[in-house]
C-alpha cells in the first residue's frame, strides 16, 4: 500500500482524534494509520557534532534517515537540539557524496601520482594501497608510515586503527585531531592528577554558582550546556554570577555578568594574579592543600613547538617564516616577561633565553617545590602589573579593567560561593597549553574548590569522542588504551597480554604526533599516511608546507572519506566511507558519558564503515612480513617475534587479520545475528554490514561479493577494548547495557556510574584509595614520582617524592606569544585567531552540504574592529588579503558579526575550505602536548 | 474639414484617450499596490516614493557593482532588483528579497547616494540627533513566527541573533526556563523594531525549510498605539506623542447627534 | 555612398546606448549608467526624459535638481536636433516597430488596418495629457507602469521578468493591426518629443526639382503625413513635428531629392516660403 505523507499526517490524525473521542474507526483507516507507520523505524543514537554528547532519535525508512527528534530521555539534552543537531538526517545526503574508491590512474590504468581520480574496485583499490605501503614500509620500516586519526572515530574503529598499527604494524605513528584539540587538556590532567578526563560532570552546571568560562565560546560550540547555564542563572539571577574570559567578545557575553577581554597568551599572567590574590587574602585551603597536593614548577625555557630552525633552514624555510622559528632556539627576554620571570632569577629584560629545555621530554619535566617558593613565584604578579600586561581592549581604561581583575579574585576567593571553570579551545590550543590547564587547577586546588558538586575546573571537549575514543582508547602517538603509554614497559606488557600478541611486539617508542606526521612526511621520514575521520590538510596550521608536501613529494596518501574535502583532494587513493548512523558505533563525551548507537541504514554505493577498511587491509599482510626485526631510525630495535608467536600457536603465514580482528574467541563469543539488535519498536533487525554484508552486495577486497565476517565485530572489539579499563577506573560497562539506557558515565563500577572522579562520595576508586576519614584522592596513577627542588631546577640532594593519591599545584610563568604584534617589527601588527562558528562542523565537509546551514554562513568572514576598519579604509564586505609569514588568503571583513574583536586582533574561522586560514596560521604548539596554537598568529591585513 | 466634423473627432479622441487612461489607470493602481515590497535603506514613505522615483536603477546598479558585494561561492547575491513585470513589485521600481538577496547594510550606503530624485535620501536613514547612518534605515522590520520558530520549541538555534548587524539591538535573546526538560533555557530571538532596520539577514540565515523569520515593511506589520496614552512606566514614550493634536473631539453612532437632539428624543417606558 | 547608412547608424547608436547601459550594470562600466527614463553620463551629466519628470510633477512629487537639470539637458539637445530623433536614433522600441514595418510590407498588406489610421491620428496628444491627469490621479508616474520603453530598456540593464509579453504584443499591434501603431499613433513619449523638437534645427530638406514623385519615400516614412504635403509639391523643410529624422525617406530616394539640413541656418536653393503652414 502506498501512501504520501499528506495522506499519512490525516490518516494519523484521523485516527489520534478518533481514538480520543472514543469513536469506533473503521478497520480500513485503522489498518492505513498502521501500516503508514510500520515503515517509519524510531532508534537512539547520538548526536554526530561536537563533545557535548546529545541524544537524538532517528526514523528511517526505505533504508534512509528520514527524521530526527532529540531524545527527550537523553539527561545530556532531554529532547533538545543544537542547529547542527537538528540537520543530524540531512548530513549523509550531500549530491557529491563519495560512493567508490578513487585512485590517480594513468591512461594505461597504473597509478600516478599526477594523474586524476578514476573511480576502481575496491580489489584494485586495496592492491595499490598494499603495494605501496609495503614499498614504503620495507623502505623506511615501521615509523615510516602513519595514520591521522580522529576523535570523531567511533570508540571500536579507533580501537582498531590503535590495534592495526601498533600491534600489526609496529608503529605508533597514529594521532588524532584530538591532538589539534584537546592534548593540552590530557597533559595538565597527567601533569596534575595522573589519569586523563574530567572529573566532575554537566551536573556541575547546576549545582554552582559561578561560572567562569576561559576561552570558551559555549554559546557557540556547546550551544546545549550553554542553554543550561542560562537555565541556572534564571533559576538564581543575583547570585549565580558567569564571567566570560575571551581574547574577543563572543556570544556567551551576553549572558555573562561580567567580560574580560585580554591580551592573547596573557591568560597564564591572570591566573598567577588569582593564586597571588588567594594568598594574600588567606583563601588557601590549607586542609585540602596539606592532605591532597603538593607544589610543583618545570622549566620555562622549553620553546614553542615550532621545527628546529636548523632542520627549517635545511628545508629552505622562507626567510620571513625563520623569523619566528628561530625564537625556538633563543629569544630575547622582553621587560614583561623579566618581571613574570623574576622569582625563577634565571633572566633578565634583554637576556637571551636560550631553549635548554625544547628538546625530548624535558618539557614535561617538573618537580616538587615548596609554598614558600610558590608564593614567592607567584608575587610578581600583582594587580598593577598583571593588569597592564593584560588588558585586551584598547578602548577599555585600567581602571575598569582592574575592577574585573579584582571582581574575578573575588569570586574564585569567595569561600561561599562554588566555582565551575569552563574552557575549550582557548587554554588547549596555546603555545602554553599545558601550563594553562594546570594552572586553572591551581587555582582550584589551592582553594580547594574541585572535584565536588558545583566545583571544579571542566575541560569541555571539541569532538563527540575526543574523551571516548581518541584519549580512553588511545589513538595517539604516545598512548595505549586506558591511559597507558607505549613507553612504560608494563604497559606495554598489559596490551600484549589482552591483545594476545608476543611480548615486545609493542613498539616503546613514541611515535610522531599530529604535526609531526605533516614534518616527517615534508622531510622524507614518513612516506605513506592513512586519513580516518578527518580532514588533515585544512585543519592543520601552517597547511601550505603540507598541501604542497602532499602533492608534490614521493609518498602515498590514503584518505577515508564521505565527501569531496581538501584532504581527499590531495589524497592518492580515496576509499568512500559510511558516516556514523550507516555503521554501529559508540562516542564518549566531555562528561565522560559513552553512548551507543546501532547501525540504521546501509552506506550509499560501494562506500563501507572504517572498520571494514581497517580489517580488509589487515588481510594484506603476514606476520612474517611484520613481526620481523625493525631497526628503527633512532638505533631502536624491534625483536623478531615470530618465534614467539609460534609458541602462541600463530603461524608466520597467518594474516594481521586473522589475529586481530577474526580470532576464533571473537567468532565463538559474538555470533551475529545478535538479539541486541533488534529494533525495540519494530523488532526488526538492524543491519550490520561488516558482521553480515548487505543487500548491495558490494564486491569486497578480495573481487567477491563481501558476505561479512560472520560475528558481531563491532561487540567483539568493544568487549575486549573494556578489558583495559576494568580495574582501572576506566571501566565501561558491557556492549548490550549501553543499548538498554541513555548512556554512563565512566568509571561504570557495578553497573554505576561514576558522577564526580576523586571524591569518595561518587568515585568508588576514590574510596578504595584514600585515607579513612579523607574526603578525596587523586589517585591518577602517573607522573607521581617525582624530582625535589627549587624554582630554578631539580635539586639531586633532595632526592624524589612520591605523591601516590595527591595532586600537583604547578607554578608556571607568563610568557610572550612568539608572534606577539606588540613586538613585531616587520608590519605583522594584528593578531589572528581562528576557530569554529554554530552552524559548522569543524572543516564544514559535512555541514557545508546542508542548503540550511550553508545558507545560514556561507562564508567564513573575517570579524574585525570597525575602528580597524576605519583604520584601513575598509567597508563592510570589502575582500582583504590576511597575510602572515607563511601564507595568505583572502575573505571579506565583517565589523558587525557575532565576535566583536577589540582593536588589533582579527577572527577568521576555518570551516570554509575556500578560504582556507590554516595557510596562515602558525604551526606552533605548546611543547608539551604538541597541540597547535591557532588561536594567535601575527598578520598583516590590507584591500585585495 | 467642417467644423462639426472636428469637434466629433476631438470628442471621439478624447474618450479613446480617456478610456485607454482608464484601463492604464486600474492597471497602475492594481501594480503599484504592493504592500510587500521591500526597499532599499533611505526609502521614502511607499506613496512618496512611488511618486518620487524615476525607475532609472542607478541604485541597482550602485547595489550590484559596490566594491564589496557579497560573492556567495562564485555566485554574487543581488540585493536590488528593479521590478519587471511579473516580479510581485510596482513595474521600474527598486525592490529586494529578503531571503535571497538581504541588504548588507554598506556602511557607505552606495543605493542612497545614487539616487538621482531623493527617493531614496540619507534624510531617512537619520536618528533622532539628525546623525545619518546605515544603522537607522528603515527598510522593514523582522517578523518571527513562533509556531515554526524552532527555538520556541527549545533548540538552540538563534541564527537569525547571529545574522543580525544590529545583533543585541535590532535581536536579543530573551531566556525563558523549559520547563519540560526542567533544565535547559530556551534562548529564543527578539526582535525590537525600533533598531531593525529590516535588512533581512536574519531571513536569509534562517535555517526552517520557509524562513520563520520574515521581514515585512513597516507599515504593513506594525500597529500604531493611541496618542491619548502614555506608558507611565517609560520616559522616553513621551516623545511619541509630541505631536499630538489638540483635536481630541470623539464621534461614535452614539453622541452622533447632538446632546439636546439626543434628550428630547425622551424615554420610552412601554416595553 | 553606403546605402542605408542613416539605417545602419541608428542601429548603431540604439544597441550603443543599450549595451551602454547592459555594461553599467554587469561590468560596473560608468559611462551610461541608468536606463531611457533617467541617466548619469560618464558618472557626473543627469539626463532626464522629460516626459517621466512631467508625470512625477504631475504625481506631486518633489523634483530634485537633477531632474531639473537632466530633463533641461534632454529638451535643449532635442530641441537643436529634433525631438524625434529620440524615437528612431535612441529608443529601442523603434527596432521593433520597424521589424513590425518590414513584416508589414513583405506581408504585403500595408494598408489593411483594423483601426481607422486617420480617426485616431491624434490621439497620441490626448493621450499623454490624460496620463499626465491620471498620474495626478494615482500619485505616481502612469505611463511608466506600461512604458515598452521602459520595459525594454530595463529589460536589457536588468532583467526581463515578463517584459517580452508587452513588447510581442506591440510588434503584433503594429505588424497586423495598426500600421506604425504605437509609434505613430500612441506612445506619449513621442508625443512629447514632437512638441518638444517642432522648433528644432536638424530638418530634412525636400528639392522638388529633382523629385521624379516614385514614391518611395512615401512608402518608407513611418510618419508619411509630413511628407504627403511636400513631396513632390514644393522646396521645403520637412516641417511636420512628427518627422523623427530617420533619414529612410533620404536613403531610398534614388533622385537625391532628400537629404538632412539646418533649418533657419541654411538658406536652401529654391526654398519655398516658410511662412506656409507645415501643418
Amino acid at each position: 500500500m502506498s501512501m504520501n505523507r499528506r495522506d499519512f499526517l490525516k490518516t494519523t490524525a484521523a485516527v489520534a482524534a478518533a481514538s480520543a473521542a472514543g469513536i469506533a474507526i473503521p478497520e480500513e483507516a485503522k489498518a492505513a494509520a498502521e501500516e503508514s507507520q510500520k515503515d517509519w523505524q524510531w532508534d537512539k543514537a547520538v548526536c554526530r557534532f561536537c563533545g557535548t554528547g546529545c541524544g537524538i532519535m532517528l526514523a528511517t525508512k526505505d533504508n534512509k534517515v528520514v527524521a530526527v527528534k532529540g531524545d527527550p530521555y537523553s539527561p545530556v539534552n532531554r529532547g533538545i537540539n543544537c542547529i547542527k543537531g537538528y540537520f543530524n538526517a540531512k548530513i549523509m545526503y550531500g549530491a557529491d557524496r563519495l560512493t567508490q574508491p578513487l585512485l590517480r590512474l594513468n591512461e594505461k590504468g597504473e597509478f600516478d601520482k599526477n594523474a586524476p581520480f578514476r573511480p576502481v574496485s575496491w580489489k584494485r583499490a586495496f592492491d595499490e594501497m598494499e603495494r605501496q605501503f609495503k614499498k614504503y614500509y620495507n623502505e623506511l620500516g615501521p615509523t615510516g608510515v602513519a595514520i591521522f586519526g580522529s576523535g570523531q572515530y567511533t570508540i571500536q574503529e579507533g580501537y582498531a586503527a590503535v590495534k592495526l598499527i601498533k600491534a600489526g604494524w609496529r608503529s605508533n605513528n597514529i594521532d588524532p585531531n584530538a591532538r589539534h584539540c584537546m592534548a593540552s587538556a590530557v597533559v595538565g590532567f597527567y601533569q596534575t592528577f595522573g589519569i586523563d578526563e574530567p572529573a566532575g560532570c554537566y551536573d556541575d552546571i547546576e549545582l554552582t554558582d559561578t561560572v567562569i568560562t576561559w576561552g570558551a565560546n559555549m554559546a557557540e560550540m556547546h550551544p546545549i550546556l550553554w542553554s543550561r547555564v542560562s537555565d541556572a542563572k534564571l533559576n538564581n539571577p543575583d547570585k549565580y554570577f558567569v564571567v566570560n574570559l575571551s581574547t574577543y567578545r563572543n556570544r556567551c557575553s551576553n549572558l555573562a555578568d561580567m567580560e574580560i577581554i585580554f591580551r592573547p597568551n596573557t591568560d597564564l599572567a591572570i591566573l598567577n594574579y588569582i593564586a597571588r590574590e588567594i594568598i594574600h587574602r588567606n583563601a588557601v585551603n590549607w586542609d585540602f592543600v596539606k592532605k591532597h597536593t603538593i607544589f610543583a614548577t618545570g622549566h620555562a625555557d622549553i620553546g614553542y613547538g615550532l621545527r628546529d630552525p636548523k632542520k627549517a633552514k635545511e628545508l629552505g624555510y622562507s626567510e620571513k617564516e625563520m623569523q619566528t622559528i628561530q625564537k625556538q632556539a633563543v629569544k630575547t627576554v622582553t621587560e614583561e616577561e623579566a618581571v613574570a620571570l623574576s622569582a625563577i632569577g634565571k633572566w633578565k629584560a634583554g637576556d637571551e633565553m636560550v631553549m635548554k629545555h625544547a628538546k625530548g621530554k624535558a618539557p614535561f619535566w617538573h618537580w616538587e617545590i615548596s609554598f614558600e617558593d610558590f608564593k614567592k613565584a607567584v608575587e610578581p604578579y600583582t594587580l598593577d602589573y598583571v593588569a597592564k600586561v593584560a588588558k585586551g581592549d584598547k578602548n577599555e581604561s585600567l581602571e575598569s579593567f582592574k575592577k574585573k581583575l579584582q571582581k574575578l579574585a573575588d569570586l574564585y576567593c569567595d569561600p561561599n560561593r562554588k566555582v565551575v571553570s569552563f574552557w575549550t579551545m582557548g587554554f588547549n590550543q596555546h603555545v602554553r597549553g599545558s601550563w594553562v590547564n594546570e594552572q586553572i587547577y591551581m587555582v582550584h586546588l589551592l582553594l580547594g574548590k574541585q572535584a565536588e558538586p558545583g566545583n571544579g575546573a571542566f575541560s569541555l571537549t571539541g569532538q563527540p569522542s575526543a574523551c571516548g575514543t581518541a584519549r580512553e582508547v588511545g589513538t595517539f602517538a604516545h598512548r595505549l588504551p586506558a591511559d597507558m603509554l607505549v613507553a612504560n614497559p608494563k604497559h606495554r606488557k598489559i596490551a600484549e597480554k589482552l591483545w594476545k600478541i608476543p611480548e615486545g611486539t609493542l613498539n616503546p617508542k613514541v611515535g610522531s604526533h599530529f604535526l609531526k606526521i605533516m614534518r616527517d612526511l615534508e622531510e622524507g621520514k614518513i612516506k605513506w599516511v592513512w586519513v580516518h575521520v578527518n580532514n588533515p590538510w585544512q585543519n592543520t596550521a601552517n597547511a601550505n608546507h603540507w598541501l604542497k608536501t602532499a602533492r608534490t613529494m614521493d609518498n602515498f596518501i590514503v584518505v577515508n572519506e564521505c565527501y569531496p574535502g581538501v584532504s581527499a583532494r590531495v589524497a592518492d587513493l580515496i576509499l568512500p566511507v559510511a558516516m556514523i548512523y550507516e555503521k554501529w558505533g559508540a562516542y564518549g563525551n566531555a562528561e565522560r558519558r559513552t553512548q551507543h548507537w546501532r547501525q540504521q541504514v546501509v552506506p550509499p554505493g560501494e562506500a563501507m564503515p572504517d572498520i571494514w577498511t581497517i580489517a580488509e587491509f589487515s588481510k594484506r599482510f603476514k606476520l612474517k612480513e611484520v613481526w620481523k626485526e625493525h631497526k628503527l631510525p633512532d638505533g631502536t630495535v624491534l625483536p623478531n617475534v615470530l618465534d614467539k608467536a609460534k609458541e602462541m600457536g600463530y603461524s608466520p603465514e597467518d594474516t594481521l587479520f586473522d589475529v586481530l580482528f577474526n580470532r576464533e574467541e571473537y567468532r565463538k563469543n559474538f555470533p551475529w545475528p545478535d538479539p541486541i539488535a533488534k529494533n525495540p519498536q519494530t523488532g526488526k533487525m538492524h543491519p550490520n554490514t561488516e558482521a553480515e554484508g548487505d543487500f548491495r552486495n558490494v564486491v569486497g577486497s578480495d573481487g567477491k561479493v563481501f558476505k561479512g565476517y560472520g560475528f558481531f565485530i563491532q561487540k567483539a572489539l568493544w568487549e575486549e577494548y573494556r578489558k583495559f579499563g576494568l580495574g582501572h577506573a576506566h571501566d565501561l560497562a558491557d556492549f548490550d547495557t549501553y543499548h538498554k539506557v541513555r548512556g554512563l558515565r565512566w568509571p561504570v563500577v557495578n553497573g554505576k556510574e561514576t558522577k564526580w572522579r576523586f571524591n569518595v562520595n561518587y568515585d568508588p576508586y576514590a574510596r578504595k584509595h584514600a585515607k579513612p576519614g579523607e574526603k578525596f584522592a587523586f589517585y591518577g596513577p602517573l607522573l607521581k614520582t617525582i624530582k625535589r627542588g627549587d624554582l630554578k631546577g631539580p635539586i639531586a640532594s633532595k632526592g624524589k617524592i612520591n605523591l601516590a593519591n595527591k595532586a600537583k599545584i604547578f607554578f608556571r610563568p607568563f610568557m610572550v606569544h612568539p608572534e606577539d604584534p606588540k613586538y613585531d617589527n616587520n608590519g605583522y601588527n594584528f593578531w589572528l585567531c581562528t576557530g569554529r562558528v554554530l552552524e559548522h562542523w569543524h572543516s564544514g565537509t559535512m555541514t557545508m552540504r546542508v542548503p540550511e546551514l550553508y545558507r545560514a554562513m556561507p562564508e567564513a568572514l573575517c570579524y574585525m574592529n570597525p575602528e580597524d576598519a576605519k583604520e584601513l579604509g575598509l567597508n563592510r564586505f570589502d575582500l582583504v588579503v590576511i597575510e602572515s609569514r607563511r601564507g595568505k588568503v583572502k575573505a571579506r571583513v565583517e565589523t558587525r558579526g557575532r565576535n566583536k574583536p577589540p582593536r588589533g586582533l582579527v577572527f577568521v574561522p576555518w570551516f570554509d575550505e575556500k578560504i582556507l586560514i590554516n595557510k596562515v596560521t602558525l604551526d606552533a604548539t605548546c611543547p608539551l602536548s604538541k597541540e597547535t596554537d591557532y588561536k594567535k598568529a601575527a598578520v598583516k591585513i590590507y584591500k585585495a | 474639414m467642417d467644423r462639426r466634423n472636428f469637434l466629433t473627432s476631438a470628442i471621439q479622441a478624447t474618450a479613446t484617450a480617456v478610456v485607454a487612461g482608464s484601463v492604464v489607470g486600474a492597471f497602475v493602481e492594481e501594480n503599484k499596490n504592493k504592500p510587500l515590497t521591500l526597499r532599499p535603506p533611505g526609502a521614502l514613505k511607499e506613496e512618496e516614493f512611488l511618486k518620487t522615483c524615476i525607475r532609472c536603477g542607478l541604485c541597482v546598479e550602485a547595489c550590484k557593482n559596490r566594491e564589496n558585494k557579497f560573492v556567495e561561492d562564485g555566485k554574487e547575491i543581488q540585493t536590488l532588483f528593479l521590478a519587471a513585470p511579473g516580479d510581485n513589485a510596482p513595474i521600474g521600481t527598486p525592490y529586494f528579497i529578503a531571503r535571497t538577496g538581504p541588504c548588507f547594510m554598506c556602511d557607505n550606503m552606495p543605493c542612497v547616494y545614487a539616487c538621482p530624485t531623493g527617493a531614496l535620501t540619507p534624510e531617512m536613514c537619520k536618528n533622532e540627533k539628525g546623525e545619518v547612518s546605515i544603522d537607522y534605515a528603515k527598510m522593514g522590520v523582522a517578523v518571527i513566527d513562533p509556531s515554526s520558530c524552532i527555538a520556541f520549541w527549545g533548540l538552540q538555534c538563534t541564527a537569525c541573533y547571529r545574522a543580525c548587524p544590529e545583533m543585541d539591538k535590532a535581536i536579543t535573546i530573551e531566556w525563558k526556563k523549559n520547563e519540560r526538560t526542567g533544565k535547559h533555557a530556551y534562548r529564543i530571538p527578539v526582535v525590537h523594531e525600533e533598531a531593525c532596520t529590516g535588512c533581512g539577514m536574519c531571513e536569509h540565515a534562517c535555517v526552517t525549510e520557509k524562513p520563520a523569520i520574515k521581514v515585512f515593511p513597516r507599515d504593513v506589520f506594525l500597529g500604531k498605539a493611541g496618542d491619548r496614552y502614555v506608558k507611565g512606566w517609560d520616559k522616553k514614550d513621551e516623545e511619541r506623542i509630541k505631536n499630538a493634536s489638540t483635536n481630541t473631539k470623539t464621534i461614535t453612532p452614539r453622541s452622533k447627534k447632538s446632546a439636546i437632539q439626543n434628550l428630547n428624543e425622551g424615554v420610552n417606558w412601554d416595553d | 555612398m553606403i546605402k542605408n547608412k542613416y539605417l545602419i547608424l541608428r542601429r548603431i547608436t540604439q544597441i550603443t546606448i543599450l549595451f551602454l547601459y547592459f555594461s553599467a550594470t554587469y561590468f560596473g562600466w560608468k559611462i551610461l549608467v541608468g536606463n531611457l527614463s533617467f541617466s548619469k553620463l560618464f558618472n557626473t551629466i543627469p539626463l532626464a526624459d522629460p516626459y517621466a519628470v512631467l508625470q512625477m510633477i504631475f504625481a506631486g512629487a518633489v523634483i530634485s535638481s537633477n531632474l531639473i537639470i537632466g530633463a533641461l539637458i534632454i529638451i535643449a539637445f532635442y530641441g537643436i536636433i529634433g525631438g524625434r530623433a529620440y524615437c528612431s536614433w535612441v529608443c529601442p522600441v523603434n527596432m521593433i516597430t520597424d521589424l513590425a514595418a518590414w513584416v508589414r510590407r513583405k506581408t504585403h498588406h500595408e494598408k489593411d488596418n483594423l483601426i481607422s489610421a486617420i480617426k485616431i491620428r491624434k490621439f497620441r496628444y490626448f493621450f499623454l495629457v490624460v496620463l499626465l491627469i491620471l498620474s495626478a490621479i494615482v500619485g505616481t508616474a502612469a505611463f511608466e507602469f506600461i512604458s515598452p520603453i521602459g520595459l525594454f530598456t530595463r529589460a536589457i540593464a536588468f532583467s526581463v521578468g515578463f517584459a517580452w509579453v508587452w513588447l510581442l504584443a506591440i510588434f503584433l499591434f503594429d505588424a497586423f493591426i495598426l500600421r506604425n501603431g504605437w509609434c505613430g499613433h500612441i506612445c506619449p513619449v513621442g508625443a512629447m518629443y514632437s512638441v518638444i523638437g517642432s522648433k528644432s534645427i536638424i530638418r530634412v530638406y525636400h528639392d522638388k526639382e529633382k523629385c521624379t514623385n516614385c514614391g518611395s519615400c512615401l512608402e518608407i516614412c513611418p510618419e508619411n503625413q509630413v511628407l504627403s504635403p511636400i513631396i513632390h509639391k514644393k522646396s521645403s523643410f520637412i516641417n511636420g513635428i512628427e518627422c523623427t529624422n530617420c533619414g529612410r525617406c533620404i536613403e531610398v530616394c534614388n533622385d537625391n531629392a532628400l537629404k538632412f539640413s539646418l533649418r533657419y541656418i541654411i538658406k536652401q536653393k529654391g526654398e519655398e516660403n516658410e511662412k506656409i503652414n507645415a501643418n
